[in-house]
């Protein structure tokens, strides 16, 4: 039997716990004391004493704009998410597809998209819309490659052992080799979700009337630095957040993905 | 020589012989240089027959299992061959599935729903002395557990013939002393036509009604030898002993 071997993995992929909790404390620590005995302009840099305050005492306009930003956040995944399994099972089922499709799809991740955010806003309008686009735009490649991968992972023994009992290419593909693709699938929604977030900036700074990013460019422009950071904290919290939950998913929902690291 | 244009599926046939091999030949040549895999090969296999095929590594054993299973056509000569499931070398379980879903494979890959696929395995996980596992994951199973699972799921796709690929390789010595055993008592009940790949005499031996001996690559039958001995077999008998020292010598490792 093999319970000892997922000892080795899962303490590898435990959250780094105390030891990051201690960097980061002392992080701050330094920041705080380097801002106190003047090592910086508290309206250019300010401690993180003031970023806190700014937390609370803004609570209220900084939770309204967050509401907006997680909304695009969390729908532009989607989106990038659907896009992008689509395009993987259509690339992995057709050649013709592979080949027409592929090369354009590794094109779409050479367009700089601030350059082509605000041309979106100008088609798509300030709504949602454009920042669905520019969000789906960074984040579905990395689950389209992953997925990819794991569709092509796929032990060729169990494609033939498949053939054997008569089994459509369908049914190849609901038995082994989409649950072979799933830990894929997962491991790219974790890369995209953090790139997400960056892409919801770059959206609201294209066109927006709200959100964390708009807050953002507000605060700098009119030096309420504390504010801006606080903005900040709460863009990289959210898109940590929403990593640490797929990684959850991904224990729940493949745990053989783990299991079997240790052995073979 | 017979040339016969190369064929997706083996033909099925009604006769004596669920499977005849006759003079094939397979090359590959995947980027690096030719292999030929097999040169004239030829095997037959009768009705409910046990035909164990050893032989030297690479010898071509695993292209002849895809070839009688349809997997493979061959360059040259012809396979005939009643429908085949495979019984991979590797185990090959679902690892996100548990025994009792990695057993129903075959009948949910011919369209079965779930709960009929179970309500079919479960009688046979409990006969297979599985049921108190059926909910474990395949990586929670032992090797000879693994390897009951993986030969119920090749069964349980109701082929008359089977293709088992060096079933007990993986496993270390006492456990494939006690797969064999195990192996022999349910093919008595449970008769097929089985083409046994291993590289292990004694197990061929055995297990088998016939014992074919390849050379190595490219792999054709040198010798044949008939088991007549009768089940179930003692492996310190003398004529079993014999004729293990009779393969042996076939396959020029005899003493």
């Amino acid at each position: 039997m093999s319970s000892t071997a997922p000892a080795t993995p899962r303490a590898r992929t435990a959250p780094p716990g105390w030891r990051a909790a201690l960097l980061l404390a002392i992080l701050i620590g330094l920041w705080e004391l380097y801002v106190d005995i003047g090592g910086a302009d508290p309206l250019i840099l300010p401690a993180p004493h003031a970023v806190a305050k700014a937390l609370y005492e803004d609570r209220t306009l900084l939770w309204s704009n967050f509401v907006v930003t997680a909304q695009e956040v969390l729908l532009g995944i989607a989106v990038a998410a659907l896009a992008a399994l689509v395009f993987a099972f259509g690339i992995h089922f057709s050649q013709t597809l592979r080949r027409a499709v592929y090369p354009l799809l590794v094109a779409s991740q050479a367009v700089p998209v601030p350059m082509i955010a605000p041309v979106l806003v100008l088609w798509l309008g300030f709504g949602i819309k454009a920042k669905l686009v520019v969000i789906a735009l960074v984040s579905f490649f990395p689950i389209v490659v992953t997925t990819l991968a794991g569709l092509e992972a796929v032990d060729p023994e169990l494609i033939k052992l498949m053939r054997t009992f008569d089994a459509s290419r369908l049914r190849i593909f609901r038995h082994v080799e989409l649950p072979s693709a799933l830990p894929g699938v997962l491991t790219g929604a974790k890369i995209a979700v953090v790139v997400a977030v960056i892409g919801a900036y770059l959206a609201e700074l294209a066109g927006a009337s709200s959100g964390l990013g708009y807050l953002f460019q507000q605060s700098v422009a009119q030096i309420l630095t504390a504010r801006a950071y606080a903005a900040v904290m709460i863009m990289s919290g959210f898109a940590i957040s929403l990593f640490c939950l797929l990684t959850l998913v991904e224990r729940r929902a493949v745990p053989w993905a783990y299991e079997s690291r240790g052995e073979r | 020589m017979t040339t016969e244009a190369p064929e997706k599926e083996p033909r099925e046939f009604q006769g004596l012989d669920a499977i005849r091999v006759e003079g094939v030949s397979r090359t590959f040549s995947t980027g690096g240089p030719e292999v030929q895999a097999l040169g004239r090969m030829s095997i037959r296999a009768s009705h409910g027959e046990i035909v164990a095929v050893v032989g030297p590594s690479g010898c071509g054993k695993t292209t002849l299992l895809e070839l009688i299973c349809g997997l493979q056509a061959p360059d040259e000569g012809s396979v005939e061959s009643a429908p085949a499931a495979l019984m991979p070398q590797r185990d090959a379980l679902l690892p996100w599935c548990n025994a009792i879903d990695n057993a129903c494979l075959a009948l949910r890959a011919r369209g079965m729903s779930k709960t009929r696929a179970r309500a079919v395995a479960a009688p046979w996980l409990e006969r297979f002395g599985l049921r108190e596992f059926q909910d474990s994951r395949a990586a929670q199973l032992s090797g000879g557990m693994r390897q009951r699972v993986s030969f119920l799921r090749s069964l349980l796709a109701g082929k008359p013939v089977l293709a088992l690929d060096e079933p007990f390789a993986t496993l270390d010595a006492i456990t494939r002393l006690q797969m064999q055993g195990w192996l022999s008592h349910v093919l008595a009940s449970e008769r097929r036509t089985v083409v046994l790949v291993t590289h292990d005499v004694e197990e061929a031996v055995v297990l088998a009604d016939r014992l074919v001996v390849m050379s190595p690559r490219p792999g054709r039958a040198v010798a044949e030898l008939e088991i007549a001995l009768p089940r179930p077999r003692r492996r310190t008998d003398a004529a079993l002993v014999a004729l293990r020292e009779q393969a042996l010598q076939a396959l020029g490792v005899g003493g």
